[in-house]
């Protein structure tokens, strides 16, 4: 993935509208120098894998809060595989029950980011997977 | 001595002592960046007068309280927000916690029920009684209060885009069991405005949303008198990321607006006024909060006196429900968030709230095991029976840092409600993405702070160590979900549906007209008609509003 700057989709799957850390990592991904295109709340897994196909990103971040996450984050990863997009990096955050983390990492999800994480956790997280540490 | 300024106090002692050793840091300030001076002194409240900014408990305009003997009568009601799973399960966790002492119910919906779909919706797959308990049918409602008696219970509901709907279960649901709606005790939360600016929960546009939050106002008002109409909540504005002082000043904006909407309605401002209540957030600046909660009582005396002229003593006063700051709470260490919910408790108390709700040490992780509500719910009982804080009305009335915060906080509100008023009112400031925009900015700020280590969160980023796992967290199973589908299946099946059609028909013609939409709500909640069924009527006459995203 050597096409200049990372570009992120950043999108909150499920009915929850708890958007504060979506949007602080949003904004903190942006001042990493990557593209973040944010979904707003409510979108289905459908609306995600459109958006992430759509606009051709390397990440994808899940934001959840509501505890739907085993139920949709699997149409999610499927959608994605349908369309050919299996090596786009999956990543989530939110209020994820410990004993979920090994079976969405089964599914795909590559990192789970918890309450407490810090911003600067995720981007170096996301540049090491993308290849992309090295340019700077 | 007495006489010396302090001026001459920082020039001859306090200089020459930090001279000698610096301060742990280079300034200290409060969450919106008011710098905090090393001591304060009535030097500091230069033009303070005792009648005009306090008065007496009781008194307009309510600094100190909004009744004379505050909790020498009766200590605030012990209200836990709970809900989750179906029907059964929550009115299980409900019987439980009036067992333990508490004494008023707070129901947590889950998000199709706010959102406005049955449990058998396609969106609803995996929400259903996850955050809250379904609730389909009036069905539903009789199970979630089996055994409790509504004459004897007062129960707040979390509910907004459909609070119409849920206040016309309750009030179907008092009749079924014999209560008449003016015996009926209770809140709906019923704050849209919030919803676009921070919750997420909104369905319909804001102007129809507004006509329905002032139909429960002017419907309540003739037959529902006990009932708290609304509760005007700063708590999520905090929680998604605000100041202290945006809290009050977004909030008490929201307040205008609804004020104005239902005397635009026709409404004169005393017969509705006394019903609405408001909800605040404890974070965890001690002394900032407690000064938050009394300057924004005053403040919004004064803008229904001044603003509104209402005259009715009632109408001035702000009532107002507590929780404390979840978003306070750590999942790291989580049994230090104990300590954080007993000192959010405390300055909620200090301020002078009538009712509160204590987050429990596991809710960074899933909603509250039956022992963490426990602990929680005891923590209140510890601070109203316990100890000495609810004996005597405002006890940090008159000290010269609180009195000097609670100014500087209500002149922040003032403030923002002059920029929203600039902007053409709360509604508009909302599709402008004013407080979006603002809250985002002070999120981020908070954030980077905790990261640089400006802030410190102890256990994240001071003080880290190993911790246990919890045990025994609760979890809603996805058998809930099947459960709840038949449920409302059954409801479908068992009902007459030409009753159901004909209510429902009513209510879009209501929809339609000007007429207040409640009584042809009630209709179709009384023939089984679903939730969902009557909010697809309001969506096709009101359409639908996406949020107002500014990213």
């Amino acid at each position: 993935m050597n096409k200049g700057r990372i570009r992120v989709l950043l999108a909150k799957p499920g009915l929850d509208g708890h958007d504060r850390g979506a949007k602080v990592v949003a904004r903190a991904l942006r001042d990493a120098g990557m593209e973040v295109i944010y979904t707003g709340i409510r979108q289905t897994p459908a609306m995600i894998v459109e958006a992430a196909i759509q606009e051709d990103v390397d990440v994808i971040g899940l934001s959840i809060l509501s505890g739907a996450h085993l139920e949709l984050f699997p149409s999610i990863i499927e959608g994605l595989r349908k369309k050919g997009r299996e090596d786009a990096l999956v990543i989530a955050g939110g209020i994820v029950p410990e004993d979920d983390i090994p079976a969405l990492q089964q599914m795909g999800v590559k990192a789970i980011f918890g309450p407490g994480t810090s911003t600067e956790d995720i981007v170096r997280f996301i540049q090491k997977e993308t290849g992309q540490h090295l340019a700077c | 001595m007495a006489n010396r300024t302090k001026q001459e106090w920082r020039e001859t002692i306090l200089t020459p002592a930090l001279k000698r050793a610096a301060e742990r840091q280079e300034k200290f300030e409060t969450s919106s960046g008011m710098e905090i001076d090393t001591a304060y002194t009535r030097e500091d409240l230069p033009d303070f007068d005792y009648d005009r900014d306090l008065g007496y408990p009781g008194e307009y305009p309510f600094t100190r309280g909004v009744q004379p003997n505050m909790y020498r009568g009766r200590i605030w009601t012990i209200r836990q927000y709970s809900g989750f799973g179906t029907a059964e399960e929550t009115n299980q966790r409900y019987r439980y916690l009036l067992e333990q002492g508490q004494t008023g119910l707070s129901v947590a919906f889950d998000l199709p029920t706010q959102i406005g779909y049955d449990s058998d919706h396609p969106l609803a797959r995996g929400e259903v009684g996850k955050v809250g308990v379904a609730i389909d049918s009036l069905r539903d409602m009789e199970i979630l209060f089996r055994d409790i008696p509504l004459d004897k219970v007062s129960t707040s509901m979390t509910i907004n885009a459909t609070a119409p709907i849920l206040l016309a279960m309750y009030i179907a649901l008092g009749k079924k069991q014999g209560v008449e709606p003016t015996e009926l005790n209770g809140t709906t939360q019923n704050d849209i405005l919030k919803e676009y600016i921070a919750r997420g929960t909104h369905i319909f546009p804001p102007r129809p949303s507004m006509r329905l939050a002032t139909d429960i106002f002017a419907y309540c008002a003739r037959h529902v008198p006990r009932w708290n109409t609304i509760s005007i909540s700063g708590y999520h504005i905090r929680e998604a990321g605000s100041t202290a002082g945006q809290e009050i000043g977004f909030t008490l904006a929201n307040g205008i607006s609804y004020v104005q909407a239902a005397i635009d309605a026709g409404l004169d401002v005393d017969a509705f006024a006394p019903r609405l209540s408001f909800f605040f957030n404890s974070h965890i600046n001690f002394l900032e909060e407690i000064a938050k909660f009394r300057a924004a009582r005053r403040l919004w005396a004064k803008i229904m006196r001044e603003r509104f002229g209402a005259k009715d003593s009632r109408s001035w006063m702000l009532r107002f429900h507590t929780q404390t700051a979840g978003c306070s709470l750590t999942a790291q260490q989580p049994h230090n968030n104990i300590v954080r919910t007993a000192l959010e408790a405390l300055a909620a108390t200090l301020g002078g709230t009538q009712s509160l709700h204590t987050n429990s040490f596991d809710e960074a992780y899933a909603p509250p095991s039956e022992e963490a509500v426990t602990i929680a719910v005891r923590t209140q009982q510890i601070l109203g029976y316990e100890s000495d804080v609810a004996n005597v009305v405002d006890p940090l009335g008159g000290s010269y840092y609180i009195e000097h915060l609670t100014n500087s906080l209500e002149k922040e509100a003032r403030e923002y409600i002059a920029k929203i008023d600039s902007l053409g009112g709360a509604v508009a400031a909302i599709e402008q993405g004013y407080q979006q925009r603002e809250i985002q900015d002070s999120s981020y700020r908070y954030q980077k702070e905790i990261e640089s280590g400006k802030r410190t969160v102890v256990g994240v980023n001071k003080f880290v160590s190993p911790y246990p796992k919890i045990a025994g967290l609760l979890r809603v199973k996805p058998e809930v979900e099947k459960r709840q589908k038949e449920r409302t299946a059954q409801v479908r099946t068992d009902r007459d549906s030409s009753k159901v059609n004909q209510a429902l028909g009513r209510l879009e013609d209501v929809a339609r007209s000007k007429d207040n939409t409640m009584p042809a709500c009630l209709e179709c909640v009384e023939a089984y008609a679903t939730l969902g069924e009557i909010c697809d009527v309001l969506r096709k006459v009101f359409s639908t509003q996406k949020e107002f995203l500014v990213f």
